[in-house]
């Protein structure tokens, strides 16, 4: 599978992830949020830049319990629980944010 | 009432030349969701695996030494590191990483879980684990 982003081919999983997070850029997001009839606003990005540092310092994506601890305590203690981020990726955050993240699917339950 | 066991992982491997101590330390990551009282065990060439500094990118290995720094967010109380298999291989707890802890709840911080143990040490924590992964 693959995505076209800016007239450029990037080769997917066949869930959707990007096979490499080197292609990644923000344009890959909002790409892949339109194919799910979905419009990014700042608090999608708090979360798809919270999921890439967190890529960057600890070689994995979170599970969504440490995401929504996380979440909770550098972005908000009202934006750490599964409510509000389901409410920003109905698919799952773990899921959906990771995949516009350019993240590997997240390990274990997501 | 839900019931939690006391889990051990013991890794006894270097962590690159095989494939065990990236997949202990996913079963770990897996585990974390239940919610038990996790510990981490390493020996022998295990020891290896917590090295600061270590680069495996020659051998084109993922690097996850960085993934074990976050093994407090995913509940993890201790990681244990057998004195003398430090010992033996020329290390001492400075040439290893530190792994923080902190319970976001209570707001209870542990600066470093990583403690060096000697063997009597070591055999006891196993001895009282109900469960116990070896890799």
């Amino acid at each position: 599978m693959s995505i076209v982003v800016n007239g450029k081919t990037l080769e997917t999983d066949e869930e959707g992830y990007l096979a490499d997070i080197s292609d990644w850029e923000p344009s890959v997001a909002e790409t892949m949020a339109q194919q799910d009839d979905l419009e990014l606003t700042s608090e999608h990005w708090d979360i798809i830049n919270f999921l890439r540092e967190y890529y960057e310092e600890y070689q994995i994506a979170p599970a969504v319990r440490v995401l929504t601890k996380a979440v909770g305590k550098k972005i908000g203690k009202d934006k750490g629980n599964s409510k509000y981020l389901y409410g920003l990726f109905p698919y799952g955050p773990g899921k959906q944010a990771c995949r516009y993240a350019g993240l590997p699917k997240p390990t274990g339950c997501v | 009432m839900p019931t939690s066991k006391k889990f051990m992982y013991l890794n006894r491997r270097a962590p690159y030349g095989t494939i065990y101590a990236w997949e202990s330390l996913e079963v770990v990551l897996i585990g974390a969701a239940f919610d038990q009282e996790v510990s981490l065990m390493f020996a022998d060439d295990g020891v290896y695996q917590l090295v600061k500094g270590s680069d495996p990118s020659e051998a084109e290995m993922k690097n996850f030494l960085a993934t074990y720094r976050t093994l407090g967010d995913y509940g993890v109380r201790h990681m244990f590191v057998h004195q003398a298999s430090l010992e033996a291989r020329g290390l001492t707890q400075a040439d290893l990483i530190e792994v923080a802890w902190e319970d976001l709840d209570t707001e209870q911080e542990v600066d470093n879980i990583v403690e060096v143990v000697d063997t009597d040490q070591a055999a006891c924590l196993i001895a009282e684990s109900e469960v116990v992964f070896s890799f």
